[in-house]
């Protein structure tokens, strides 16, 4: 269920590189385990984040996450379409539902990410710690 | 023992259902040198309690045994039968914080309603289910100005907000790198509007002035506000005296951005100083950052109306260190009191309330103003309270006037001991004009 | 002369719609039952001149939307509004951690009486010994219950108390020159501690529990350095588990100058039992509303005191209540080390009469509040034990935390078990808390719950569990019998509407 070209991170984020942009998400995962998401706290356009920094909220009901960027860049726009219609994320987290899109720096950081394989085997592992 | 239900026979089956002989053996995992037995009195039967606790009641003078002029923060104003007696029902006695919205929507529509109705009286959109009193509302609301108006560390008060709202707001903040600056009052009992406005500056978040003021003067928002927002800080608005709203032109309709304060005097008792009822209103757009419980207006399952506790993501049990305050109950009792209270006053009563509290507190103001060698050092308008100048030391004055049974009011050494002169007098619908006389009299007798 | 009866009624039932139904379901808005010209209040005729020395621009119009309404209305709204609450006078309330015990309705006359209720705190000493003189009995006992040196009446809720907990805590430390960063606090506690721990200046580092649900010592050794100001650490835990190493805890953080910091909402587990003074515990809040039995009130008013050791005393907030010599009391502000006051005047009051009051009823035989206690939740525990899963197995206290673990293979989760309760008559347990454990529900039943009521308590959780496997839909459907059903607290967060607007504005 998790696309193969996306690189995810142990936070439960995605990206996507196509090109100089990298579009970035929550994952299936992630979006059942918060339940229904009410609220998406965004950052502006023209921040520019170092990797691992926090760069927003997701917010449903009974839970707030907070989420890490998974590559350094520049956002160059934000999901309004999602931030309008939190709802979006939850019904399509791998495809309508992306949060931002980030001008990419370097290629380095892409190479520590997990593949999609290595992602579900990492989620099984936290699931079997409950 | 009256309140444990459980018979010997219960017990005895029950130690055997979970498969141990006795029930010291399930505290047996406390360390044996901890367990001491306290040494307390016997156990007092109902009748006992009620002459224990009657005695000690018996000690205190108080508004329904004295002439009584008492205010600073708590004011005596009348509650109606039915507010007190409706608390006494068990559905709103012996139920807690309304998590479960399908068995508590009584809870959650009176704190909808006393959000409507604090949102009404203050101009404001928005307003929490209710803070624990005024001093920690003020801190509340500087804490989520600091929230939104990131990176600036200073706030100015008002020294015409309460004493103790100052010492609270200094006690919170003074690990979190945050500071205070007090302008000080002018000749006339206002704040100096001049001095807020040239103290609000690139670093202050917000600035906070109190209306009427700790002196009982009417301030204008509009010098806070304009301080505020000409620095691009928050403007808030303290009130202190919450029947005051149904009179003066509410810190709303002045731009300020939070209200806050004290509303025991819309149907809450004394209490002798607890419990009280603290407030916090705010604009729309900062309504994410509002601290407290908050109940949203929602549908059910077969989309009827329906209440429930919302953006609770903003506290701590879901955010922990990250939570916009660590409060974690709200006065729901009080904010339900002070919903009957003002639901039974409504439109014209909450302003005839403040209308006579206003006109007798002007007749107080001038019969004492005839008294020989009383002064009423601030010119400005004031609204139910006002200070008074007395020839002689004011404490031992008004210990003099209680020994009378007149409460005269509240000396101003309690907060500034160089200032001996000083004291505060409150005046409400509850006292008549025998009574403001039989103050005028006494205060000539005594001094 | 001929009526028809039928027709009239069918008529008479159409006009007056829902209020043929007496049942209490929908009840309009305060606001909604206003009508222009109706009074709820009578005052005196104004005795002085009217007057008005305020300048018309500091003056408001009317307040827009505000209620005119009839006491007759006011009364049959409250009490209608009050019937769609669930209460403890009701039926067991089993919401784990809150402690929710039957209140005693003398203890609200006592609290009524005018020489509380209608005092001042600002009144002359001379005039209110009486309330002074209650309050340092409070103190006292509350002394004498913890086995600490002193109590602050002050705090306004256990929250509050934490706060001046820890500023106390961090006082004497930089008073000793160093205020140090921070804080332990384990994964299992109240959301409380951690923002508590931080608006007293410190970073917060959780400490993760071990297998038993219990703190790991050797955790706690390496994370107690000499950066670290004390450990927060509920007892018992939010588990209901007694650290049963509190004596090497407590040895731990002393050896290396730090505060043992007791969150004592639990202390209604072992209140006359045992002492945190000889536990080693230096400071520690009280939940009045919780061990004490003042009522809850829908969400409060709560009281926070808080217990703390001789080296402690010197930063109480100020003021502090004294007995002279002669046996009169007074208020000592005169205490330059306070960390100052957290609210006006001298706290939650009222709550101070009813917890005397409810405490001089068990006087030397309060430990039979803990002993009831804990006798409950084991009983529960042990009938419930087999039907839903237990994370950590170790001895319970007061309370019980089981999860849904078997029943979330049928798709039923634990707040569909707890909407499910509802119908069964009962009110849900704590959800989802402690972290610790996924799809917690953690019961409480209090000393105040007899055998029957428990065991009908469990017999709804067994037949719960049993729906869960023959029929999971009714339980996800859940509740079916209450005031409202499933009420949609995701559209209440997605669509704010926070308050009421009359039509004009």
């Amino acid at each position: 269920m998790n696309p193969d070209d996306l690189h995810y991170t142990q936070s439960h984020e995605w990206v996507r590189i196509d090109g100089d942009i990298g579009t970035i998400g929550i994952t299936e995962h992630a979006q059942k385990e918060l339940g229904e998401i009410v609220y998406l706290e965004m950052p502006e356009v023209g921040h520019v984040y170092n990797a691992d920094e926090e760069f927003g909220t997701v917010e449903s009901v009974k839970a707030v996450s907070e989420l890490f960027i998974p590559i350094s860049g520049e956002v160059v726009e934000v999901n309004k379409a999602a931030v309008a219609e939190p709802g979006i994320v939850n019904d399509d987290p791998f495809g309508d539902g992306w949060l931002v899109k980030v001008k990419v720096t370097t290629d380095d950081e892409i190479r520590k990410l997990m593949t999609a394989e290595q992602y579900a085997e990492y989620v099984q592992a936290e699931e079997q710690e409950k | 023992m009256k309140f444990l239900p459980t018979s010997d026979t219960d017990r005895t089956e029950m130690l055997a259902a979970i498969g141990v002989s006795s029930v010291d053996d399930l505290f047996a995992v406390i360390p044996a040198s901890v367990r001491i037995p306290p040494d307390l009195p016997p156990p007092m039967s109902e009748i006992e309690i009620r002459r224990y606790l009657g005695g000690l009641a018996a000690k205190n003078r108080h508004a329904r045994d004295t002439a009584f002029f008492l205010g600073a923060g708590v004011y005596n104003h009348y509650v109606s039968s039915i507010a007190d007696q409706m608390l006494y029902r068990a559905e709103w006695l012996t139920s807690y914080t309304p998590y479960q919205p399908e068995v508590s929507q009584g809870t959650l529509q009176s704190i909808f309603e006393f959000q409507t109705h604090i949102c009404l009286l203050t101009g404001m959109d928005v307003a929490n289910a209710s803070l624990y009193e005024g001093a920690s509302a003020l801190v509340e609301a500087l804490l989520m100005s600091e929230r939104l108006v990131r990176g600036r560390r200073r706030a100015v008060l008002s020294a015409g907000i309460h004493p103790e709202y100052r010492e609270t707001v200094r006690t919170y903040f003074q690990n979190l790198g945050l500071d205070v600056v007090e302008v000080p009052l002018g000749p006339d009992g206002a704040t100096d509007a001049a001095a807020l406005a040239a103290a609000a500056d690139g670093s202050t978040f917000a600035v906070a002035v109190q209306s009427p003021n700790f002196r009982g003067v009417i301030e204008d928002w509009k010098a806070g506000v304009d301080a505020a927002h000409a620095s691009g800080a928050m403007s808030i608005a303290v009130v202190a005296e919450a029947v005051s709203l149904a009179l003066l032109a509410p810190p709303g309709e002045a731009g300020a951005d939070i209200a806050c304060g004290e509303a025991q005097s819309l149907g809450v008792p004394m209490h002798n100083g607890g419990p009280l009822l603290g407030f916090l209103a705010c604009r729309t757009a900062h309504q994410r950052q509002i601290p407290g419980r908050l109940v949203g207006e929602t549908r059910d399952a077969q989309g009827r109306r329906a209440f429930c506790l919302t953006l609770s993501t903003r506290e701590q049990h879901i955010r922990r260190e990250k939570a916009t305050s660590n409060i974690c109950t709200n006065q729901g009792l009080m904010a339900l009191a002070s919903n009957i209270h003002m639901s039974l006053l409504g439109k014209k009563g909450m302003r005839e309330v403040a209308v006579q509290s206003h006109a007798k507190a002007e007749y107080c103001k001038a019969r004492i103003a005839q008294v020989p060698g009383y002064r009423l050092p601030d010119s400005r308008p004031t609204f139910n309270e006002f200070a008074v100048a007395a020839p002689v030391a004011a404490a031992p004055l008004l210990d003099r006037l209680a020994a009378r049974g007149i409460l005269g009011g509240v000396p101003l050494s309690r907060w500034d001991p160089a200032n001996s002169a000083e004291f505060l007098v409150a005046v409400t619908e509850m006292n008549t004009r025998e009574e403001i006389d039989r103050l005028a009299a006494a205060l000539g007798e005594s001094s | 002369m001929s009526v028809d009866l039928e027709t009239d009624l069918a008529a008479s039932k159409e006009a007056l719609g829902d209020t043929l139904h007496p049942e209490p379901r929908h009840e309009p808005l305060v606001f909604e039952r206003s009508g222009a010209g109706k009074v709820g209040y009578s005052l005196p005729p104004l005795d002085v001149p009217a007057a008005s020395a305020i300048p018309a621009a500091l003056l408001r119009g009317e307040i827009e939307g505000e209620t005119e309404i009839s006491e007759v209305e006011v009364a049959r709204h409250f009490t209608r509004l009050s019937r769609l609450n669930f209460s403890i006078d009701e039926n067991l309330y089993p919401l784990g951690s809150c402690t929710m015990k039957h209140n005693p309705r003398t203890n609200e006359e006592m609290a009524r009486l005018p020489g509380f209720a209608a005092s001042h705190p600002l009144a002359p000493e001379s005039v209110s010994q009486g309330t002074l003189e209650l309050a340092w009995s409070l103190e006292q006992v509350l002394r004498e219950l913890t086995g600490l040196s002193r109590v602050t009446l002050q705090p306004s809720a256990g929250a509050q108390g934490e706060l001046a907990g820890m500023l106390m805590v961090r006082a004497a430390l930089t008073r000793s020159g160093n205020p140090r960063r921070t804080v332990l606090i384990p994964d299992s506690a109240h959301g409380t501690n951690p923002a508590s721990a931080h608006f007293a200046g410190y970073k917060v580092q959780e400490l993760k529990s071990n297998a038993r649900g219990t703190l790991d010592l050797h955790v706690l050794e390496e994370a107690m350095t000499e950066d670290v100001a004390g450990l927060m650490l509920t007892v018992p835990n939010t588990l209901g588990i007694f650290e049963d190493q509190i004596l090497e805890i407590a040895k731990i953080v002393h050896a290396r100058g730090g505060y043992l910091y007791c969150d004592g909402a639990n202390f209604n587990s072992f209140v006359g039992v045992a002492k945190p003074g000889a536990m080693g515990i230096d400071v520690m809040h009280m939940n009045l509303h919780k061990t004490f039995s003042t009522p809850h009130g829908g969400g409060g008013p709560g009281s926070g005191p808080v217990a703390v050791v001789e080296r402690l005393v010197p930063f109480l907030p100020r003021p502090t209540i004294e007995r002279r010599p002669d046996g009169t009391f007074t208020l000592d502000f005169d205490r330059p080390e306070s960390i100052g006051r957290l609210r006006t005047f001298l706290g939650n009051y009222g709550m101070f009469v009813r917890a005397l009051a409810y405490i001089a009823a068990y006087g030397n035989r309060i430990g039979e509040v803990a002993r009831g206690a804990v006798l409950n939740a084991n009983y529960i525990r042990a009938g419930l034990a087999g039907f839903y899963h237990l994370k950590y197995d170790a001895p319970t206290m007061h309370e019980v935390v089981f999860s849904d673990k078997k029943q979330a293979e049928h798709g039923v989760h634990n707040g569909d078990i707890g909407k499910r309760l509802m119908d069964y008559g009962f009110h849900p347990p704590t959800i989802s808390f402690p972290l610790i454990v996924h799809g917690a529900m953690m019961i409480e039943p209090t000393e105040t719950e007899g055998k029957t009521g428990l065991d009908a308590f469990v017999a709804a959780m067994r037949a719960i569990a049993a729906e869960v496997e023959s029929d999971p839909q009714i339980v996800l459907a859940a509740p079916h019998t209450t005031p409202v059903r499933r009420v949609d607290e995701v559209g209440a967060a997605r669509n704010l509407v926070l308050r009421w607007k009359p039509s004009a504005v």
